[in-house]
């Protein structure tokens, strides 16, 4: 028989496992690379024990910390955005990339930089109107065929993603500027390009991360359909259109410092959900650790697979996601 | 105070008029089965009821307007059980008992002891407390049927609002959810509307049946005024038995195909 205390008990074991792993990539993300530093001297660097002139903090505080910390921001905002748009349209291949809302937030992103706007507030606000745009247009397209309907809803985010591609291809080709390889290597998904000045702006999601827990009771009534969650005091509507909204939001932000990381939100919660079950409160927070030691590991990957150089970040999460894509939609249509 | 008092009740898909100036009142502790064709309005009218379409004339649910209610203040005194609910992200059947809490609790309060003993007491009385921990995916579906009336109890409604809750159950199954719901009407004065095909549980049940036929209750009493062969021949489409059971004191009634011939 069930006891109380139960979610409280579940929340602390998910929440300080999670924590560690986190912890674990943060010390490696920091300590592994091209020079390499022992674990020792970063938790040093920590304790405010290394010498600040020294080589191994400038390489730990100025190189390393900023792109771990990109990375684990960004790597949560992507796992927690499949996660609500999986539990808003109840299909579990739903992600920000496939759905083509980081292609919308991209188109944006890229036509306020070549109008010379600043990174904040006008390449963000340009992104996440592009973003917001595309989505409408998705959900318009599968609408009517009922939210269920994965088939439409997936085909007409691939297409917006073919679309996107297209436009922003063409958007660079229009341009002569020297920017170009810098804008196509961010296009794969890149975190090398992080500077401290962009933080508030990064910072921004953290707002969206706490509106999205609070509403992870209405998200698990609204698994169950949205009349169901109606019946149990779910004002549809509301919740919904906030979810979206803060979602598409820090999805964009994320599009804006990072470029296009596909996939994180579909393997994340995937994982997470055969590890804690489908209860959004555990979830809600499982995702957001999940998806930053992920991609923080991600970025590791990148960065020292390539002798002597390194790879964007988005050319490794595609080549763990795409794989599982495809194989859980093979075993859905069996 | 009435449980529901529906004035002028009229509800359109398009151009398809589905509901047709439906009038009606049911009273605090009644069991009232809707029954009729398929495609009569029936679920509609369930849905009008649990304010889920859009229409027009007046509701009145325990006294208040209908269109006065906040989603969560509805789902703290109206119960739904639907025909169907989605599993293609199960949660155990604990979970989903607790869930019919959450109408009474803020968004980020934990359940409370309180919430889980009420949420073991509603297990208890639909006999599923062994199940607690399996997923809704791995259940048959007269104990998922269970699973759900548990949380719609859970939710301690005054009205629950049932739609076809015995489809596609066995007889035993199909007993023990009626005999479940005639529980909570008797041991708690929870007033129980429910739609139903099946006209034998509906009399046996319902203190009082109403017949649905394109839209209209073209009928509305205890079952033994409802239950006639002429009206449920011409309503049904179909020749039908009308019998007294001696031993049940209930009436019967069953369709007849054509190749029994009538004497």
């Amino acid at each position: 028989m069930i006891e109380s205390q139960r979610m409280t008990r579940k929340l602390a074991v998910m929440v300080s496992s999670l924590g560690g792993l986190l912890v674990l990539a943060f010390l490696m993300g920091l300590s592994l690379g091209s020079s390499e530093l022992g674990f020792g001297e970063v938790i040093r660097a920590f304790k405010g024990e290394l010498d600040p002139e020294s080589v191994a903090s400038a390489i730990i505080w100025q190189i390393r910390f900023p792109r771990v910390a990109l990375a684990a921001i960004v790597g949560g905002t992507l796992a927690l955005g499949g996660l609500v748009f999986q539990a808003l349209l109840r299909n579990s291949l739903a992600e920000p990339y496939i759905l083509g809302v980081s292609g919308g937030s991209a188109i944006g992103a890229i036509i306020a930089m070549l109008l010379g706007f600043s990174p904040f507030p006008g390449v963000a606000l340009a992104s996440f109107g592009g973003s917001m745009l595309v989505l409408l247009l998705v959900l318009g397209l599968a609408a009517g065929r009922s939210f269920v309907q994965r088939d439409s809803l997936l085909l007409g985010g691939v297409m917006m993603n073919a679309l996107c591609g297209a436009v922003i291809m063409f958007l660079i080709s229009l341009t002569r500027n020297t920017q170009v390889h810098h804008i196509l290597f961010w296009l794969m998904g890149d975190l090398s390009m992080f500077s401290l000045g962009q933080l508030p702006m990064l910072l921004s999601i953290l707002p969206c991360f706490a509106v999205i827990y609070i509403l992870a009771r209405p998200m698990n009534l609204l698994l169950m359909g949205r009349e169901n969650a109606a019946v149990m005091g779910v004002n549809v509507k509301a919740v919904t259109n906030i979810l979206l909204v803060a979602t598409t939001f820090m999805v964009s932000i994320a599009v804006c410092n990072s470029g296009l990381i596909g996939f994180v939100g579909l393997v994340i919660p995937h994982i997470l959900r055969l590890m804690v079950g489908s209860d959004h409160r555990l979830l809600v927070p499982a995702s957001i650790l999940g998806g930053a030691s992920y991609l923080i590991f991600c970025d590791l990957l990148a960065r020292s697979l390539p002798a002597g150089g390194e790879m964007p970040v988005g050319i490794v999460t595609a080549l763990i996601g795409a794989p599982l894509f495809i194989f859980l939609l093979w075993r859905s249509s069996r | 105070m009435s449980a529901i008092r529906v004035t002028g009740l009229n509800l359109h898909y398009g151009k398809e008029h589905i509901l047709r100036e439906i009038s009606v009142a049911v009273e605090v502790g009644e069991f009232v089965v809707i029954i009729g064709p398929n495609g009569t309005g029936k679920t509609s009218l369930l849905k009008a009821l649990a304010g889920l379409v859009r229409v027009s004339g007046e509701i009145e649910i325990l006294g208040c307007p209908l269109a006065g209610y906040k989603r969560r203040e509805l789902a703290e005194c109206v119960a739904v059980v639907p025909q169907q609910v989605p599993i293609e992200f199960p949660f155990t059947v604990a979970d989903t008992v607790l869930m019919g809490r959450s109408p009474h609790l803020g968004l980020l309060a934990v359940e409370s002891a309180n919430d889980y003993r009420i949420a073991r007491q509603a297990m208890e009385f639909t006999e599923i407390g062994h199940l607690a921990e399996r997923r809704l995916d791995e259940l048959s579906g007269g104990e998922r049927q269970r699973v759900i009336i548990a949380r719609a109890i859970c939710q301690q409604p005054r009205l629950i609002l049932l739609d076809e809750p015995t489809a596609s159950l066995d007889p035993a199954h199909q007993v023990r959810i009626m005999d479940l719901m005639e529980r909570l009407r008797r041991e708690q004065g929870v007033t129980v509307v429910m739609v139903s095909h099946d006209l034998n549980l509906a009399a046996m049940y319902g203190d009082r049946l109403l017949l649905m036929d394109k839209g209209c209750i073209i009928q509305d009493g205890p079952p033994r005024q409802v239950l006639t062969a002429g009206l449920l021949d011409k309503t049904y489409g179909c020749r039908m038995i009308i019998e007294e059971s001696e031993t049940l004191e209930v009436v019967r009634a069953f369709p007849v195909p054509d190749r029994f011939p009538l004497s």
